[in-house]
């Protein structure tokens, strides 16, 4: 068992992978580019949300800049937007804290991935908003507002539950994206998964062991990520009857 | 306030039992004048039916009576509070109009259930978000009500695995559950299969008869003649002609009424 371990040489790659080894790094890595997934899909979802209900609902002004934003941001290549968001972001920074008589400031690499990224997805997930919130019947919104429902209680009761349903593929792409997403923060230094498997293989040179691992745990973030959203779009459909017919 | 009061105390006797006052409504989409001035008045008790061809603009006034649509212009009076209004008819004070749409149910021709609710969550939701009402208070009601109109046992079912028929009674359980001063209803059959408009009917009827102040569009006119003690017929945004059912049905004054009853007929 062994002889044929060190032949195909998953000996040299499982000790490269223990976790005292590179492995280590790499689950580090993971945990970073999860941590700014979350927080740029976050960010996003509260920027989206606000845009969208801009978009619909804003006065004149208010809609031409969110077009521009949504437009400009879908338009430019994401790699672009990083570079540009990282430092002209920590450019402002440093700026304002120079004049405020402080120093160079030290940019939290977390911090920026999620603000570089959760920019780009807002934009995103203004559109699958809106498109969400257009398809809600509008006879419930109608219903909510005769019977006395102030505004942000027909948002919070009534449109969000009711367009849940509409958004949640959406928005299941968009995490996923979010994830992907993060290894392009690697340009910018940052240690996520990505530049740690970089780190790992040309330490080591063996790349292939470690792009490999690094895409096996992409592939386990897809996979936990679909188990969850199914979980996510199951409860938005509650009440719907599924399209197999019987009751869902 | 006060030297109003006094000076209108002869009309005082009136307005108290006064549930809906509309005075000289009128209603545009850009240059399509919908309605041209209609006034009305229903009492407390009363149900008022108003019937009418279609773009005859009585679902229009329905709405503009709780301001899902904007009056161009006109007064609306509910409970004796008239609703403040701007220049462009939109509700001056959103706090008032919501006061007041509270104690106005609206039942709809699409039922307008919130589909991702259950039943009995469709009934407590606005006495418990919007009256303050103890949720288990509210519960307790909202089942005495779909038992009412006989949804007894279909509290946790979602409004999709339902016939309209039983859509629309639970609509109206939703309605009876903020305890209304008035109810509209705005052509509730209508998207009813023939079979299911009787046991809608049938809860509509109860209702009337025990009091229950009521505005309703309808295309039944034999159930209008039957529960209404007031019936409106709008012509092309107007008033052609009012009265007691009876009038209305059995001695139409008006070519166009007398057409439009032989055409529905």
């Amino acid at each position: 068992m062994t002889g044929l371990f060190e032949l195909l040489g998953l000996g040299a790659s499982a000790e490269l992978l223990s976790l005292s080894g590179w492995g280590g790094n790499l689950l580090r890595g993971l945990a970073n580019s999860l941590q700014i997934a979350f927080g740029a899909f976050g960010l996003g979802l509260v920027i989206g949300l606000f845009g969208a209900y801009g978009k619909l609902y804003g006065g004149k002004v208010t809609r031409d800049l969110l077009a521009i934003y949504t437009t400009v941001i879908r338009a430019v290549p994401e790699l672009v937007l990083i570079l540009i968001l990282y430092y002209v972001g920590s450019d402002i920074i440093n700026k304002i804290s120079e004049a405020m008589g402080g120093g160079r400031v030290e940019i939290n690499g977390v911090a920026a991935g999620i603000w570089v990224l959760g920019v780009v997805q807002g934009a995103y997930a203004t559109e699958v908003l809106r498109g969400a919130i257009q398809a809600v019947p509008v006879g419930q919104i109608e219903a909510a507002k005769s019977y006395g429902m102030p505004a942000f209680m027909i948002m919070r009761r009534v449109t969000i539950p009711a367009m849940m349903s509409f958004a949640v593929p959406g928005l299941a792409n968009l995490w996923l994206i979010a994830t992907k997403d993060t290894a392009l923060l690697a340009v910018v230094g940052f240690n996520e998964l990505t530049l740690e498997t970089r780190q790992a293989a040309s330490s080591t040179r063996a790349y292939f062991t470690f792009f490999l691992a690094a895409g096996f745990l992409y592939l386990m973030v897809t996979l936990c990520s679909g188990a969850v959203f199914a979980r996510i779009e199951k409860w938005a459909r509650r009440g719907q009857p599924s399209l197999k017919g019987g009751t869902s | 306030m006060d030297s109003a009061a006094a000076t209108a105390s002869a009309l005082e006797t009136d307005t108290r039992r006064e549930a809906i006052r509309v005075e000289d409504l009128h209603k545009s989409f850009g240059n399509l004048e919908v309605l041209k001035g209609v006034d009305l008045t229903a009492q407390q008790g009363d149900v008022v039916a108003i019937i009418g061809g279609s773009g005859s603009g009585k679902s229009t006034m329905l709405r503009c009576i709780n301001f899902l649509e904007t009056p161009s212009s006109g007064k609306i009076v509910i409970g004796g509070e008239e609703v403040a209004m701007r220049g462009d008819g939109s509700p001056a004070n959103q706090r008032q109009i919501e006061r007041i749409r509270t104690k106005l149910a609206m039942v709809f021709q699409q039922f307008n259930l919130w589909t991702h609710r259950t039943l009995l969550e469709n009934v407590i939701e606005v006495p418990v978000h919007v009256l303050k009402v103890p949720k288990a208070k509210a519960i307790a009601r909202a089942l005495e009500l779909l038992n009412r109109v006989g949804l007894g046992g279909k509290e946790d079912t979602y409004p999709a695995y339902l016939s309209g028929g039983q859509q629309q009674r639970a609509a109206i359980a939703r309605a009876l559950a903020v305890d209304p001063s008035a109810m509209l209803f705005d052509e509730p059959t209508s998207a009813l299969d023939p079979e299911l408009v009787g046991e809608v009917l049938t809860v509509i009827r109860d209702l009337a008869a025990e009091g229950r102040t009521m505005l309703l569009v309808t295309h039944e006119m034999k159930f209008a003649r039957e529960v209404a003690n007031h019936v409106v017929y709008l012509y092309q945004g107007r008033i052609e002609e009012q009265g007691p059912p009876a009038e209305v049905f059995g001695n139409p004054q008006s070519e166009r009424l007398k057409q439009f009853l032989s055409s529905v007929a």
